[in-house]
Parts: structure tokens; C-alpha cells; sequence
């Protein structure tokens, strides 16, 4: 069974964080087609949130196609979302895990790996864009 | 979606002093409705007429359809947690199930004795000797064990801890989910009303500032800032709640009617907290033209 988990401080709206956290753990394979997403009741308990919020986010995943809730029974898992096989983020975590011992051991600090990261993003985006 | 709780006009006037003033508002049935403002802004007034114990001095007020004063069976269709969670502190948890039960036409004992189960309270143990969090279990549990429509309670969770506090609303969150009762509560802390509501009305200096879908709040609500400049164009589209001008720059908290036009204002987000603390700082009382969440949803 998943868990979810809210942010305190985001700008992230409550139900978009819970819609990307299914969406994550259909990429990551956590969750597979034909298991049951966590029922509202048991998500509000455990997070002690509204109702309408969990509600909100499993009409969005609805409406993507990824589950389907049936009537008394609960919301189920159709399909992955488009996007890489399970394996592949399991293989490239580790890969990032070997370069950022290897940056830390080069002395930057975490801040600077997060700032290299984001500008590499960027940059590699508008080159993308470009080409 | 019909309304559970409305009110006209609804004032009411201790000596010379009006501690509610003009309130009009409605709550849907189904929601949990936050209710803040600061110390002496009329909550726990409002909260009382609403719960029948407080006559109004001026206007009207309807709880599922009915005036709160004028019919005993009203009664059972409310819950009211007091703020100092009166329970008696030599009975024990025990002695108020039965006393519930002998009081409540519609008492659910099941409902009652499995919270306090699941919850692991000792039913045999007097209440004095029970922990604040523990106390504010068996008055939400007996409050729900009377199956009421409406629940209003004051600052329920404004004696205890993080933890407690948390084991409370996770209580109410999932009585709520199991449907049929709308759910209007009063704090002062912004972050546990963010994630358990979805309504908001706030209250300051008597007045009511804002009520309306926290959704529309926050997608209605932003800061504008931009190097000093003139605030008069923004005031002629927009409802600016608050200002703040230095040597160089202007700051804007604004309730926005549409877009804002002007590009040298940079439009940022603004929290739910952010948005409250505009409000008790404002001079903009909630005027009905202006109302939030009166468009069709």
C-alpha cells in the first residue's frame, strides 16, 4: 500500500501533490495496474486532511486514465503514465549516486551540485530546443 | 448545493459594544469551514448563536433550515465543543457515553465507544486524570455520538500539543469523510486549517473579512510588487487589502477581479497564512458585490 505525504510549506496545492505522488509511484513501479490506490477515508486519517482534496486529485489521475474508481470497491490502477520503464530510474539513481560522491569528493558543496544541476537543466533544454 | 449554515445581517450587542456585526454569510453543506480572526474579533459569538446558545440582537440566522432558538429539536441536529472541553472531571469516559445516550434522541453508541477504542482511551479512568489531548478525544467522540449535522467547535485544538493537535484532526477529517455533516471550526493557527478546510471566513474588529472556498481564495488573492509606483489604476480593478511603500518600491496585497495588466507589477503567490494576515490588517470588510464563490462552481 502507498503512503502519502504532504508538504507543510509548498506552493504546491495539497491535491497536486497527491496526484504527482501516484503519478511517481506508477513511474518508480511502487504501484502496479490493478492495485487499489488507498481509499479517502484512509488518506484523510492518516494525513488529517479534507476529504475533497483526496477526492480532487484521484479525479484528476481519473481523468488522465491512469486509475478507475469502482462504485464501494475503490480506485484501482489502469495503466503506467508514458514514460520510461520501471528499471530505468532505479539505474540512473544509482549512476547520480556515483557522480555526486564523486562531486562532493571534488569539494563542492551541496549547493553548488544543485545549482550545476539546475543550470545544466536549463541550459541543456535550450540547446535542445535549438538543435 | 444547499447552504447548512446562513446568515442576514446577523449582529449581536453586548452593552455597547457589538462583539458581532452585519454578518452574512452561508457555508454548503458537506464543507469544513475554518473560522479565524484574532483574540475578540466575535468568533466564539458567532459560534454560539450558531449553536443556539446566543440570541442575535440584529438579523436572522438558519442552521439546516431551522432558527437555532426557536425549536428543542434543533438541538440534536448540532454539536458544540466549547473551548474549555467542559466534561465532568470526576466521571470517566464511561459515565458521559451513558450520559450521552440518555440525552441524545439519536445516539450512536458504536460510533462513540469505537473511537475512544481505536484511539486506546481508558474508558474507567476519571477525565481529570486524562491527558488535554485525551479529554478533547471524548468531547469530539461524544459530539460525533450524537450524529449531529452541524458541528461547530472553538479553538478545539488550541491547548494541545503537535501531536495531539494532529490525532484531533485526523479524528474530524475522517468523521467528516464518512459523510453528512458539515464541520465549522475556529483558530488561530493558519497551517492546521489549511490542510483540514476548504471553506475560510475571517473575522476581524467584529466584522466578517472574507468567506468563501479556500481554492478561490487562493487562487484570488496575490502580492504585486514593482519599484514605487502608483497604486490608482490597481485600485480601480482590484480590492487592495494592504500596502506597504519604501524610498524605492511598492508592495501590494491585492484580491484581484481579473488580470492584472500592467507588467511592471510582478505577481507573486501568496500563502493562505499570508492572505489571513492581509485581512487582519485591512479595512475591507466583505462587501456581497465582491463575495467569492458566488460564481456558479
Amino acid at each position: 500500500m502507498m503512503m502519502f505525504r504532504l508538504a507543510a510549506k509548498s506552493n504546491v496545492p495539497p491535491y497536486a501533490q497527491l496526484a504527482e505522488q501516484v503519478r511517481q509511484a506508477l513511474m518508480t513501479g511502487v504501484l502496479r495496474e490493478g492495485d487499489r490506490l488507498p481509499t479517502v477515508k484512509e488518506v484523510v486519517g492518516s494525513l488529517a486532511i479534507n476529504a475533497n482534496t483526496v477526492l480532487k486529485a484521484y479525479r484528476e489521475l481519473e481523468h488522465e486514465g491512469l486509475v478507475e474508481g469502482r462504485q464501494g470497491i475503490g480506485t484501482f490502477v489502469l495503466r503506467r503514465p508514458d514514460g520510461p520503464p520501471p528499471g530505468t530510474h532505479v539505474l540512473l539513481a544509482r549512476s547520480l549516486a556515483t557522480w555526486i560522491a564523486k562531486a562532493r569528493k571534488a569539494g563542492l558543496r551541496d549547493a553548488d551540485i544543485e545549482s550545476m544541476v539546475r543550470s545544466t537543466l536549463t541550459s541543456s533544454t535550450s540547446e535542445e530546443a535549438t538543435a | 448545493m444547499s447552504a447548512a449554515l446562513a446568515t442576514y445581517g446577523l449582529g449581536r450587542r453586548f452593552g455597547s459594544k457589538w462583539a458581532v456585526q452585519d454578518c452574512t454569510l452561508s457555508i454548503p453543506e458537506g464543507r469544513v469551514c475554518g473560522l479565524v480572526g484574532a483574540n475578540g474579533a466575535g468568533k466564539t459569538t458567532l459560534l454560539r448563536m450558531l449553536a443556539g446558545l446566543s440570541t442575535p440582537t440584529t438579523g436572522d440566522l438558519e442552521v439546516c433550515g431551522r432558527r437555532p432558538c426557536d425549536d428543542v429539536a434543533f438541538l440534536s441536529d448540532v454539536g458544540f465543543l466549547a473551548q474549555e472541553i467542559p466534561l465532568h472531571k470526576r466521571w470517566n469516559a464511561e459515565d458521559h457515553l451513558r450520559f450521552g445516550a440518555a440525552m441524545n434522541p439519536r445516539w450512536d453508541d458504536d460510533v462513540a465507544r469505537e473511537r475512544l477504542t481505536a484511539l486506546q482511551i481508558p474508558l474507567q479512568q476519571p477525565i481529570r486524570t486524562l491527558s488535554g489531548g485525551q479529554r478533547a478525544q471524548v468531547a469530539l467522540a461524544l459530539c460525533l455520538g450524537k450524529r449531529p449535522r452541524v458541528l461547530l467547535l472553538d479553538e478545539p485544538v488550541a491547548a494541545l500539543d503537535p501531536l495531539a493537535r494532529r490525532e484531533f484532526l485526523s479524528s474530524l477529517a475522517t468523521a467528516v469523510a464518512d459523510g453528512d455533516l458539515t464541520v465549522v471550526l475556529s483558530s488561530h493557527l493558519v497551517t492546521d486549517l489549511e490542510r483540514i478546510c476548504d471553506y475560510l471566513v475571517v473575522v476581524a474588529a467584529s466584522r466578517t473579512m472574507l468567506a468563501a472556498d479556500i481554492d478561490d481564495v487562493l487562487a484570488s488573492h496575490r502580492l504585486l510588487t514593482s519599484a514605487r509606483r502608483d497604486a490608482s489604476v490597481i485600485e480601480r480593478d482590484h480590492v487592495v487589502l494592504q500596502r506597504e511603500t519604501t524610498q524605492r518600491q511598492t508592495d501590494l496585497w491585492v484580491r484581484l477581479n481579473g488580470p492584472v495588466h500592467d507588467p511592471a507589477w510582478q505577481v507573486n503567490e501568496l500563502s493562505l497564512e499570508d492572505i489571513v494576515l492581509a485581512y487582519l490588517g485591512s479595512q475591507h470588510p466583505l462587501e456581497q458585490k465582491q463575495q467569492l464563490g458566488t460564481v456558479a462552481s
